[in-house]
C-alpha cells in the first residue's frame, strides 16, 4: 500500500518536472503563427540547439536580425539541447507548411526519418553550424557552417610563420575540446597538418579541457609542472585559453611573452585577452552566419542550385587587429 | 607469518586501509612516471606543486561530498548539488559584476550572503519535497537538478560572467600561511561537520533516521526535521563549493560549473565506505574518496594519458577501488590462496548445517 503511494508520488513529481520542462520550451517559441506564408513572404522555420553559450546566443541574434533585414518571416524554436524537441519542432514546421526549414542539429545521428518527412512534403532543409551523418545527402540542400579543420590550420599556419626563425625545438602543448566532439577532432587535425611544415614544432602534451575555463586551467597546471619548457599553448577555444592564463600566471610566467598562446573562437573575453597582449593569435569561429543563411534560403526557395557546403565567412586576429575590432564586436 | 598477519589485522581491517592504499598507489605511479611529481616548492611565498594542486582542486568536491554523506546516511541522495553549485556561483558572480568596485569587501560579502541564502532556500525546497511531501529523494532532487541548471543559465543569461574581484578570487586561489585558502575552508567545514555529528548525538540520530525513519520517530526523534536538515546542509556545502569553483576561474559558467559533481560526490562517499542504503556514514572516508577522485583526474593530465583512453583508465581504477573494498571480493581471493583445501571441513560444515 505504502509502496504504491510512494510510486504515485514519484510519478507525480516526474510529471511535474516534465511539465516544467515543456513550459520552458514553450517560452522559447517566440513566434507562433499557425498559417504560413499568407502575404507572399518566405517563411523560414528555424530550430536552434539551445542557449548554452555566448557563442550560441550571438548565433541566434544574428539569425533573427538577418531574417528581419531580409524580409523573411522567421519561426524560431529553441530545442533546449534535446533532439526530441528538435524533431518535434521540425514536424511542426512541416505541418505549418513553411517554405524552408533550417536547423542546427543537437547531435549528428538519428535524423533520417524526420528529414525524409520534410523531403516528402517538398520542403527544402538547410543545416547550419553542425552537420548530420545521414548517408543520403539528398535529404538536405546544403550545410552552412564553420570549417573546423580550416580553423585549426589557420592557427597552425600562423605559428609556423611566427616561429620560422626558431632554430631549436619549439614545445607546444594543446588543450583539446570535449573528447570526440567534431570541433575538437577537426581543430586538432588541422593544426597538426599545418605545423608538420616545420619539424621543429612539436606537440609535447595534448589533453582535453572540455571547452571550459576550469578544465583548461586544471590541465594547464599539470602541463606546466610536467614540462619544464613550454613555448606555445594551442587551445581549441578561448575559454580554455582564458583558464590556462591563470595557471600560467600562478606558475610565475608571463602569458603572451614566455608562452605564446593561440586560441580559436574570438568571443569577447578572448578578444580582450588578445588586445591586452595575453593571447597572441585567435582564429575566428564566427556565429554570425545569419545574412549568409538568408541568402541561401532565398536561393533555395527560388529553386536555384546551391553548393552542398557553404563556409561561414571567418577571419583571424592578431593583437593589433583585436584592439581595432574590439569596440565593434557583437559578442 | 600468521602472527604478523594477526598484528596487522587492525590496520588492514580498517575501513580506510584499502582506499588509502589506492591513493598511495596512484601517487607512486605518478612519481615513477615523473619523479618530481611529489616535489613541493615555495613560489612567491606559496606552496607550489602537483600535490598542492590535488588538495586544492579536491576542496570543492570534499565539501559537496561531506553534505552528500549526511544525505546518504539518512537513506536519501541529493542529485541537485551540481545545480546548486552553478546557481550559487552564478548569483555571487552576477552580484559582484554589477558592483561599481568589484574589489570592495562589502560587495563581495553581500554577494556571498545572497547566494548562500538562495542555496539554503534550495536546500529547504529539497528537504520539504523529501521530508514533508514524501517524494523519493532521487526524484525530488532530480527536479532541482534539471530546473537549477536552467535557473543558473537564466541568471547568467546564457553567457559566461567574468569578474575581476581580488577578494572573491581569494576563495578559489588565495593562500593563507602558504596553504591554498580553498583547502583551509574545506578543512574548517569538515571539522565543523565532524564535531557537530560525532561529538554530539546528531550523527547517531542521522544514522538512526537512515536505519529506520519510522522507528526513530517512535523513539522520539523528529525524523522529518533531521531529513530536512541534511538537505539544507548539503545545499550549503554545495554553495561554498560553488564559490570556490567560480572563484578558481573568476567567472561563472551556468552551463559547466559543477556539471556532474553530484556523481563524483556520490562516488567519493561510496569509496569512503558509506553504504548507499543509509544508516551509517564515514566523513574521513568521504574525504579520502574525494582525494582519490581528484588524484585520478590529475594523474591523467600529469601522465599525459591520451584523452580517448582516459575515461577507460578512470573506470578501471574506480572499479578496482570498489572491488578491493568489497569484503566479499577480498574473501574470495583469500579463500583461494590456501591450496587444495581439505574436504573434511566442508563435510563438517554440512553436518553443522543439517541440524540447523
Amino acid at each position: 500500500m505504502t509502496r504504491t503511494t510512494i510510486t504515485r508520488r514519484g510519478l507525480g513529481a516526474l510529471l511535474a518536472a516534465g511539465l516544467l520542462a515543456s513550459g520552458l520550451t514553450a517560452c522559447g517559441n517566440s513566434d507562433t503563427g499557425d498559417s504560413a506564408g499568407g502575404d507572399g513572404k518566405i517563411v523560414l522555420g528555424f530550430s536552434q540547439v539551445g542557449a548554452e553559450s555566448g557563442w550560441r546566443t550571438a548565433n541566434t541574434t544574428s539569425i533573427k536580425e538577418a531574417a528581419a533585414a531580409a524580409g523573411i518571416e522567421l519561426k524560431f524554436d529553441d530545442a533546449q539541447q534535446k533532439q526530441e524537441n528538435q524533431i518535434k519542432a521540425i514536424r511542426n514546421f512541416i505541418q505549418q507548411k513553411v517554405d524552408v526549414i533550417a536547423f542546427s542539429p543537437v547531435v549528428e545521428s538519428g535524423w533520417d526519418t524526420v528529414l525524409k518527412e520534410a523531403k516528402d512534403a517538398k520542403i527544402p532543409v538547410i543545416l547550419t553550424d553542425r552537420a548530420v551523418d545521414s548517408a543520403d545527402k539528398s535529404l538536405y540542400k546544403t550545410f552552412i557552417g564553420s570549417d573546423f579543420v580550416k580553423e585549426g590550420r589557420l592557427a597552425g599556419e600562423w605559428l609556423v610563420k611566427e616561429k620560422q626563425a626558431a632554430t631549436g625545438p619549439v614545445n607546444i602543448v594543446e588543450l583539446q575540446g570535449t573528447t570526440g566532439s567534431a570541433p575538437a577532432n577537426d581543430r586538432k587535425k588541422g593544426f597538426a597538418e599545418a605545423i608538420a611544415a616545420n619539424p621543429n614544432l612539436k606537440v609535447v602534451a595534448s589533453q582535453s579541457g572540455d571547452f571550459t575555463r576550469a578544465g583548461g586551467k586544471q590541465v594547464m597546471e599539470q602541463f606546466l609542472k610536467a614540462n619544464p619548457k613550454i613555448d606555445v599553448l594551442f587551445a581549441h577555444n578561448d575559454d580554455m585559453g582564458l583558464g590556462a592564463l591563470e595557471a600560467i600566471t600562478a606558475a610565475g610566467k608571463v602569458p603572451g611573452k614566455d608562452i605564446t598562446i593561440i586560441t580559436i573562437d574570438a568571443v569577447k573575453d578572448g578578444m580582450q585577452a588578445l588586445a591586452d597582449g595575453k593571447f597572441n593569435f585567435i582564429a575566428e569561429c564566427s556565429p554570425l552566419l545569419g545574412p549568409q543563411l538568408m541568402d541561401l534560403v532565398k536561393k533555395v526557395k527560388a529553386g536555384e542550385e546551391v553548393p552542398a557546403r557553404v563556409e561561414t565567412e571567418e577571419t583571424t586576429f592578431t593583437q593589433e587587429q583585436a584592439k581595432a575590432a574590439l569596440p565593434t564586436r557583437k559578442y | 607469518m600468521s602472527t604478523v598477519k594477526a598484528r596487522l589485522a587492525p590496520v588492514t581491517g580498517h575501513r580506510l586501509f584499502w582506499p588509502l592504499v589506492m591513493l598511495v598507489v596512484l601517487l607512486v605511479a605518478n612519481t615513477v612516471y615523473r619523479p618530481s611529481f611529489l616535489s613541493v616548492e615555495l613560489k612567491n611565498g606559496h606552496l607550489y606543486g602537483s600535490l598542492i594542486d590535488i588538495v586544492r582542486l579536491s576542496a570543492p568536491l570534499i565539501l559537496v561530498a561531506l553534505g552528500m554523506s549526511l544525505v546518504i546516511a539518512t537513506g536519501g541522495i541529493d542529485l541537485s548539488v551540481g545545480s546548486v553549485v552553478a546557481v550559487s556561483g552564478a548569483v555571487a558572480c552576477l552580484w559582484i559584476s554589477e558592483q561599481p568596485d568589484q574589489n570592495s569587501l562589502g560587495g563581495v560579502f553581500t554577494a556571498l550572503a545572497i547566494a548562500f541564502g538562495l542555496a539554503l532556500v534550495l536546500g529547504v525546497w529539497n528537504g520539504v519535497l523529501v521530508a514533508v511531501i514524501g517524494i523519493q529523494p532521487i526524484i525530488a532532487t532530480l527536479i532541482l537538478m534539471v530546473a537549477g541548471r536552467g535557473l543558473a543559465q537564466l541568471i547568467t543569461s546564457g553567457q559566461i560572467i567574468t569578474i575581476n574581484s581580488e577578494p572573491y578570487k581569494t576563495i578559489g586561489v588565495g593562500h593563507l600561511l602558504t596553504l591554498p585558502f580553498a583547502i583551509i575552508i574545506a578543512l574548517v567545514v569538515a571539522v565543523i561537520v565532524a564535531v557537530l555529528t560525532r561529538r554530539t548525538a546528531l550523527g547517531m540520530i542521522i544514522e538512526s533516521v537512515g536505519g529506520n525513519a519510522e522507528a526513530s520517530r517512535l523513539a522520539g526523534i523528529r525524523s522529518r526535521r533531521i531529513t530536512l536538515l541534511v538537505y539544507v546542509v548539503s545545499a550549503a556545502c554545495a554553495a561554498i563549493a560553488g564559490f570556490m569553483m567560480t572563484a578558481n576561474v573568476s567567472s561563472a559558467d551556468g552551463n559547466a560549473a559543477g556539471l556532474w559533481v553530484e556523481l563524483d560526490a556520490i562516488l567519493a562517499v561510496v569509496i569512503g565506505g558509506t553504504s548507499l542504503a543509509g544508516g551509517r556514514f564515514y566523513l574521513s572516508g568521504t574525504i579520502v574518496g574525494a582525494l582519490i577522485i581528484q588524484t585520478l583526474t590529475t594523474s591523467v593530465y600529469a601522465m599525459n594519458i591520451d584523452p580517448q583512453t582516459a575515461l577507460l583508465f578512470k573506470a578501471v581504477v574506480v572499479i578496482a577501488v570498489c572491488l578491493i573494498q568489497a569484503p566479499a571480493f577480498r574473501a574470495r581471493f583469500r579463500r583461494k590462496r590456501p591450496l587444495a583445501p581439505p574436504p573434511a571441513p566442508t563435510a563438517e560444515k554440512q553436518k553443522e548445517q543439517v541440524p540447523a
